[in-house]
């Protein structure tokens, strides 16, 4: 029998998903041993440090270009820029979850398990401390968005696709109050990531009948074939494409998006907004950059029209939203589809602008959910715009520091959505798709409207016995408030260092 | 001295007076008032000793300072005036002083925060400052979008009934132009070869495809017409300037509608001359429409600030037909307009909010025979009544007399209609005035014990300089004419328009 040859494995390119991985063991067994009392400081402090481990090890490995682990991974500058990504915006989305002052026990459920409205559950939303799973839960979760943004073959990215999604669809699930609708929105986005997850895993059989291969180099080589079966290849890329731009909410994919984001806890909001956007796009960028860039002509006017639908219908249904978390999650698609348009330049730029808008746009929306979080009266969030009415003038630096990220996210200059707006149309014009930055364009001043609409009922309108108190927030909250706004300040005036990062970084290998 | 800063510095420095008055308390409002003004005056101070060092003559585009900014995009801090931006820098710095000294009391302390509003005042002034003295298109654009934020707060946070109404309208109006200048600006970023600085954009235009050209033209247009503003885009400035308090309008309609037209001539016309050129005729057309149109909605105004500000609109009419007349006359005449409508209809503004601030009310027919009461205030009233209707001896009379006769030498049409908005402009300016102040005294009036006082000390110091300026300026107009023709100079020639031969003179001289 002749001996088994195992792969090379660079473990220094692992390193930051394998400790990440293996905190979140650890961190299960804490639960199991560690006291109750004094679980939810150990478990925060875990989280913490294995996020800022992993984040030292990229940083330390800034420089690697390889394939590792039998072309499995592939370990490259945009690798490494979405996974430190990934992990700064994890890290804030962190100090959102980890914070206990702001209500008591926190915003998760101590027990995810109790009937609704029976006397145990109104006991629990009393201020029972809140469940600390929610540690390795999401450190599973960014585990597998380094793993998504690293997978060179469509195996790999299935696999890391269901490790950063099932801890997602239990966290929606965990919200302290109104617990109907967290669990409803647990199940929807249960239920339609599996398909996604379906049609993902069915377009990855199709491509590998296409190509005898599951990595995406083999994908490009039998791309470059002309006598290969086309229906395959159009077939599988557009089922690989669905379940991905599942995750990137991107329309007519979208559905989930308002839902999820309303009823999951805000800090998971907050994550699923910087965070998996993070990762799905950047996963999007490989298998299209990487497998597909042979038929880029092919693919790129289906992506525009899909492109041009997520602007239109995230700008135009944010109109007429009456809840915040639903305004900021049709945001959220509206943003999916300017990060499309910079997506869909298919050059150097593109890939570039998006990486830079994704950083860009977590901070922001990470500060905008640490905001809704503290808006607040007795019942928890308040989370319906008539509530918001004079805010400005009960608590002037919160509506300010709010007005603020809301003139990032119309793209008002001075601000890192200025900025990264500009990159990803710049990008877009130099790739020939003029097309896509007119509606690009458009849409952003329908998008500015609603906007600008809650800067005037903080400021412009006199609070009425409605406007809810806001609560100081804890030091958590207001760090990760402070760093959303800094970066959100200091990418719109001085932008070009983390410009010139992404350009360095544009570089896949193959 | 010719390497002083002097732009950069003229920028940041009311930004840093903002930020000191911001940090005083709410309740020293009258600390916050003394420091804003005195701030505003050292920067009149430092805009004065500009003019002086400015080279007439000399280099078209000076004071250029350069800084790196980003790189990646090779967008810079690049500062340079010419003289066109000069005296717009220069009314700027004159007008705030009096701003601010005009909102004395204008807040009332126990609603709205005093420090906050002059630190918007003066952010309002250093984005204002920004926006004319870029001389980099990205950097332009910056100040272009920024200079929208602290006038939305004005206008939402301080202004008057339907104050919120009008802000949106404003800041959304505004947005949407901006937007497509952001289009366009892309869009000359891609094709002037990856470049935002003016001059490198403005050789490389001689290449650019017509219809690219065209297009590019047609984004900057919109968001400066919307700015000026131009008919038919004009209806958020009388929303506007009846919302917002009295001396921000002033600003707004004296300095920063002006960015429209300034935009037109710095931008539109050196960078797409072809363009320009293709589009004057719906130019001119525009600008007569507006010139007729917004005097007979002013004649028909019950409201004194929504009448000026439809004044205003007819005004840009004629900066507007001056710029696209394409003769250096009508040009300099445009531009020596900008600065006069600034003094008189910044004059009329500050009258007019001294009236209603008074009354508590800003409809004619709520006055009546003010002028028995208050007769040095309505004496004020008609003369910037006067000085908007371009008498001869007041300032605007030159201007409009050189768009007038410049317009005449290229297209006579148009001449000829612009010339009757002049007499309607004295219909509505003399009715108005006759309706507030003249005739027997409305009753109502005795009872507001406001109406018995004429005009105050500080009042007069905001008024007087105004009046004096126009004055100078209406006899003596050659310091400020000698800065701006050879910047108007240079753009007509960027445009390909020579003057047409003075043909009258020439024949004569066959004759002899």
């Amino acid at each position: 029998m002749p001996d088994l040859k195992l792969p090379d494995i660079d473990y220094g390119a692992l390193a930051p998903m394998l400790i990440l991985l293996g905190a979140a063991c650890l961190g299960v067994l804490f639960e199991a041993l560690v006291p109750k009392a004094r679980r939810h400081g150990f478990q925060l402090g875990l989280a913490l440090l294995a996020t800022v481990a992993a984040l030292v090890t990229v940083i330390i490995e800034r420089n690697t270009r390889i394939i590792t682990i039998g072309g499995a991974v592939a370990i490259d500058g945009p690798t490494l820029f979405l996974q430190g990504s990934i992990l700064m915006l994890g890290l804030v989305s962190l100090l959102l979850i980890g914070e206990r002052t702001v209500e008591a026990g926190g915003a998760f459920v101590s027990q995810a398990a109790v009937t609704v409205g029976s006397q145990k559950d109104l006991r629990q939303a009393g201020g029972q401390p809140g469940a600390t799973e929610v540690y390795p839960l999401t450190i599973f979760s960014l585990g597998g968005m380094l793993l998504f943004v690293s997978a060179n073959d469509l195996l790999t990215m299935f696999v890391a696709l269901e490790v950063l999604s099932l801890p997602l669809y239990l966290l929606c699930a965990l919200a302290r109050r109104r617990r109907l609708l967290s669990q409803e929105a647990a199940l929807k986005y249960f239920l339609l990531g599996s398909y996604a997850s379906a049609f993902f895993l069915f377009g990855v059989a199709l491509l590998y009948g296409y190509s005898g291969g599951v990595d995406l180099a083999a994908i490009h080589n039998a791309v470059a074939d002309p006598n290969r079966s086309e229906v395959l290849l159009y077939a599988g890329l557009a089922l690989v494409a669905i379940g991905l731009l599942f995750k990137s909410a991107a329309a007519p994919f979208h559905v989930w998006t308002p839902d999820v984001y309303q009823g999951a806890p805000t800090p998971i909001t907050a994550l699923m907004a910087a965070c998996t956007k993070v990762a799905a796009f950047g996963a999007l960028l490989r298998v299209l950059y990487v497998a597909f860039e042979g038929v880029r002509w092919d693919f790129q006017p289906v992506l525009g029209v899909i492109a041009i639908l997520t602007m239109l219908i995230g700008a135009v249904l944010a109109v007429t939203q009456t809840d915040m978390k639903r305004l900021l999650a049709y945001s959220s698609i509206a943003n999916a589809g300017y990060l499309l348009v910079g997506v869909l330049a298919l050059n150097k730029e593109g890939l570039s602008s998006t990486m830079f808008y994704l950083v860009a746009y977590g901070f922001s929306v990470l500060a905008a959910f640490g905001v809704v979080s503290l808006v607040r009266d007795a019942e928890g969030e308040a989370t319906h715009l008539s509530r918001w009415a004079g805010l400005g003038r009960k608590s002037p630096l919160l509506a300010g520091v709010f007005s603020f990220i809301l003139l990032a996210f119309a793209g008002i200059p001075l601000t890192s959505g200025f900025t990264s707006k500009f990159a990803v149309f710049g990008a877009a014009i130099d790739g020939g798709q003029t097309w896509l930055v007119i509606v690009g364009v458009i849409t952003s001043m329908v998008l500015a409207f609603p906007y600008l609409r809650v800067i005037v009922m903080m400021w412009l309108q006199e609070p009425g016995e409605n406007t809810p108190t806001v609560s100081i927030p804890g030091f958590l909250t207001s760090a990760a408030l402070a760093i959303g706004v800094i970066a959100t300040f200091a990418l719109g005036v001085i932008p070009a260092p983390l410009l010139d990062l992404t350009n360095d970084a544009a570089q896949f290998v193959r | 001295m010719k390497d002083f800063p002097f732009l950069s510095i003229l920028t940041l420095l009311p930004l840093v007076g903002a930020a000191v008055v911001a940090f005083i308390p709410r309740g020293k409002g009258g600390l916050a008032k003394t420091v804003a003004l005195a701030w505003s005056l050292v920067v009149l101070a430092l805009s004065i000793v500009m003019w002086v060092a400015f080279q007439v003559g000399g280099d078209r585009f000076q004071f250029r300072e350069s800084y790196q900014w980003i790189p990646t995009w090779d967008a810079r801090f690049t500062f340079a005036t010419d003289g066109i931006a000069l005296v717009m820098l220069v009314l700027i710095a004159v007008l705030v002083p009096l701003v601010i000294l005009a909102s004395w009391n204008d807040v009332d302390e126990t609603q709205r925060s005093v420090p906050t509003y002059f630190a918007l005042l003066l952010t309002l002034e250093c984005t204002m400052i920004g926006v004319f003295a870029a001389a980099d298109v990205f950097l332009f654009y910056v100040f272009f979008e920024v200079m929208l934020v602290p006038m939305y707060f004005i206008i939402g946070s301080y202004g008057g009934q339907r104050r919120q109404y009008a802000a949106v309208k404003f800041f959304l109006y505004s947005l949407v132009g901006g937007l497509f200048m952001l289009a366009a600006v892309i869009g000359l970023w891609v094709v002037g070869g990856h470049t935002f600085d003016w001059a490198n954009l403005k050789d490389a235009s001689a290449a650019f495809e017509t219809n690219t050209a065209r297009w590019l033209f047609l984004g900057f247009f919109i968001a400066f017409a919307v700015k000026a503003p131009f008919f038919p885009f004009h209806t958020w400035l009388p929303d506007a300037g009846v919302a917002a308090p009295a001396p921000a309008a002033a600003l707004l309609v004296g300095v920063m509608d002006k960015v429209g037209t300034f935009g037109i001539l710095r931008y539109c016309l050196p960078i797409f001359p072809e363009a320009s050129r293709w589009f004057a005729p719906a130019a001119l057309v525009l600008g007569v429409i507006g010139i007729i149109y917004a005097a007979l909605l002013a004649v028909g105004q019950n409201d004194l600030k929504r009448l000026v500000s439809y004044t205003s609109i007819a005004h840009f009419g004629f900066i507007g037909i001056g710029i696209f007349a394409f003769t250096t006359q009508a040009g300099t005449g445009s531009v020596l307009y900008m600065v006069n409508h600034g003094l008189a209809t910044g004059l009329l503004f500050l009258v007019v909010g001294m009236f209603v601030a008074r009354r508590g009310s800003a409809l004619v027919s709520d006055f009546g025979g003010a002028g028995k009461l208050v007769p040095v205030l309505a004496g004020v009233l008609f003369f910037a009544g006067l000085a908007s209707l371009a008498l001869p001896g007041t300032a605007p009379f030159v201007s409009e007399f050189l768009v007038l006769i410049g317009t005449f030498a290229t297209h006579k049409v148009y001449a000829v209609i612009a010339t009757a908005g002049i007499i309607l402009a004295a219909a509505y300016v003399l009715w108005m005035f006759q309706r507030t102040t003249q005739g027997t005294l409305n009753p109502a009036l005795n009872d507001v014990p406001a109406m018995h006082k004429d005009i105050t000390l500080r009042e007069k110091l905001v008024v007087a300089p105004l009046v004096l300026l126009l004055l100078l300026l209406g006899f003596y107009p050659k310091p400020v004419t000698d800065v701006i023709n050879p910047a108007v100079q240079a753009t007509m020639q960027d445009v390909g328009k020579t003057d047409p031969a003075p043909t009258a003179v020439a024949n004569g001289k066959v004759a002899r």
